[in-house]
């Protein structure tokens, strides 16, 4: 998409097609002959199984439309009729509803790989913030996509997701009156949701696109976090990258189908299988669990208005993350320090995680009992969710901006070929390693 | 332009450009253009809107014969639940007693029931936090507690403890006669 092309036409069609719509020349310099770091690891094939998952979805989804009815009476049943009458409509549903946890799998996997390797830095902030808006739109399909099932979890999950929205001062109400399509949620809302569970997917494809893009500006970053020197830092992405990805996809879709096959319903709800019921919420109410850090940073605090900014905000940090970070060291490699601070943060993800799954009020070590402190038990999820909460802010915050300014970071190799080359390797080995032994 | 004789063009339709007329048609034209966007949008943005059937299923009626002391119906309105409660003597002494504790939504139990109607607490049944429904009789004060994010409200359905910010809501209702009423 951008630089010099090596592509030649071969044959006839070819030659006449190029030079009226280049697509082969297109598809070529992007996924043939693009020039890739030699040195990716594992955590870089994260890219492509999201594509797959993406398409998965997609494939999966337009079937299961077939057979679902996006009505109130009716949805709940044409589930259950998807599941057990329509022909694989088990194995279809199955792929579909594990397959969105499995997409929330690969993308923290491989939002952590940018986080650590520093990604986001310069010149890759665009493809970094497009990276942010397909997560936030990922995460609205999955929301309603969740609540066409019309379960007890997809209808008392919509009531509060949408009632989030009620916490804005003065407009308010009418923002979530104007969701809703009504007084509560209800038949209107179930048919908008799955018109835009259905758009959704396709703006996303349409941003993946523009991430691609911004990617093969600069070309991929690479573990060292060194830039590309040489011609002899790179290796075309044909076959290399190619089979790598390919093998890694593999054994994703392999994981994939351990759950579709053997543990279908380990990621869901079982309260999900009983009817939407307006008038009783289940006593434990919960989000999917790729939602349950951010459900834990709003139930962290004990105002509204102040528990959906700051979830809101959770996601905000990230958009502005390559301005916060002021460390000119792009991976964590080299910088051992963050290193400390990436890994406490990792862990205060999934500390929020865990809390989100719990209720508030339950305790953090057994039977241990310790004093009230300000509105709850020291020893409770609540407290918990706070500290993590705070170190969440604080990673972003106080940790990337100060520690930038602050540390000694290891010195960084000449090259990505350096560092696979003895420290008392002749003067311009590096240039050619190849050619030696 | 620069070598345009004064004068010997007198027509100003003719030739020569004056900027400001330009100007004014260019800008007359972007302002047609936004509004002609503005004016589009707005029906696609108020067809979100609760509809006109939707809004005609406004009101019910309830037969309070059904409800004992000491019990609550939940009927739905507006597709929300809708609580009818009798409370016993106890409850409602307990409501007044708490008029003047520390509340986060001051009102006085008499504000939240149609004089002489003591008995009777009618209250939207959505939690004022995210809108969970809560759970009759629990909490730290006998009224209603939440389980989705710990509420806890008192027998007058005001807030006491927890994330909401407000009282459960009353609706617009009126008694029929002594023993119906109209919400809505």
């Amino acid at each position: 998409m951008s630089g010099h092309s090596n592509y030649e036409p071969k044959t006839g069609f070819e030659r006449w097609l190029d030079t009226r719509l280049p697509i082969v020349r297109l598809a070529y310099d992007s996924v043939i002959d693009f020039p890739t770091p030699k040195n990716l690891n594992y955590w870089w094939t994260f890219g492509g199984i999201l594509a797959v998952c993406l398409g998965i979805q997609i494939v999966t989804g337009v079937v299961l439309a077939m057979h679902y009815v996006p009505h109130v009476d009716y949805a709940f049943n044409s589930v259950e009729r998807i599941m057990r009458d329509v022909n694989y409509g088990w194995l279809v549903r199955y792929m579909h509803s594990n397959g969105a946890s499995m997409f929330f799998i690969a993308v923290y996997i491989h939002m952590f790989r940018g986080l650590y390797y520093g990604s986001y830095k310069a010149p890759r902030e665009v493809l970094w913030i497009l990276g942010c808006v397909i997560y936030l739109l990922m995460m609205a399909t999955a929301f309603m996509g969740y609540v066409l099932p019309w379960g007890q979890m997809s209808f008392h999950g919509a009531v509060v997701i949408t009632n989030l929205f009620g916490a804005l001062p003065v407009v308010g109400e009418s923002i979530t009156t104007w969701l809703w399509g009504g007084f509560a949620v209800d038949n209107p809302t179930l048919n908008r949701f799955f018109s835009l569970h259905f758009l959704l997917p396709f703006m996303i494809a349409g941003v993946v696109i523009l991430h691609i893009w911004a990617l093969h500006v600069p070309g991929n970053g690479n573990p060292t976090g060194v830039n590309v020197k040489s011609k002899e830092d790179t290796v075309p992405f044909h076959p290399y990258y190619t089979v790598k990805d390919g093998f890694a996809i593999s054994i994703f879709l392999l994981m994939f189908a351990v759950f579709v096959f053997f543990q279908p319903n380990a990621l869901g709800d079982a309260v999900n299988y009983v009817p939407a019921n307006p008038l009783v919420t289940p006593a434990h109410i919960v989000p999917e669990w790729y939602f349950l850090p951010f459900y834990a940073i709003l139930r962290a605090v004990p105002d509204k208005l102040a528990g959906v900014l700051l979830m809101f905000g959770a996601i905000a940090m990230l958009f502005v993350l390559p301005w916060l970070d002021t460390s000119k060291v792009r991976s964590m490699r080299y910088r051992p320090t963050a290193k400390l601070y990436f890994g406490i943060f990792v862990l205060a993800c999934l500390v929020l995680g865990y809390c989100g799954g719990r209720l508030p009020d339950d305790h953090v070590i057994g039977n241990l009992s310790t004093f009230q402190l300000l509105d709850a038990d020291l020893n409770s999820m609540v407290w918990l969710s706070r500290v993590a909460t705070a170190y969440y802010f604080a990673y972003f915050v106080v940790v990337l901006p100060i520690l930038g300014l602050t540390e000694t970071p290891l010195p960084q190799p000449e090259s990505i070929s350096a560092p696979v080359l003895p420290a008392n390797a002749p003067a311009g080995a590096a240039a050619s390693p190849e050619k030696r032994g | 332009m620069a070598d345009t004789v004064v004068g010997a063009n007198p027509d100003p339709h003719a030739s020569g450009e004056d900027p400001n007329r330009r100007d004014f048609i260019h800008i007359a034209a972007a302002v047609m253009a936004v509004g002609a966007v503005g004016a589009l949008a707005w029906p696609f943005i108020d067809q979100m809107n609760p509809a006109g059937d939707t809004l005609a299923l406004a009101s019910v009626e309830f037969d309070l014969t059904k409800v004992e002391a000491g019990q609550q119906v939940t009927i739905k309105w507006r597709g929300k639940p809708l609580f009818i409660r009798n409370r016993t003597g106890k409850e409602i002494a307990e409501a007044i007693k708490d008029d003047t504790a520390d509340l986060r939504d001051p009102q006085t139990d008499e504000q939240r029931h149609k004089p002489g109607k003591a008995q009777w607490l009618i209250l939207v049944g959505t939690c004022t936090h995210l809108g969970c429904v809560p759970t009759f009789g629990g909490g730290d004060y006998g009224g209603w507690f939440c389980p989705c994010h710990g509420s806890h409200y008192d027998t007058s359905g005001r807030i006491r403890k927890g994330p909401a910010p407000t009282n459960l809501a009353v609706p617009d209702y009126t008694f029929l006669s002594d023993t119906k009423v109209k919400v809505g």
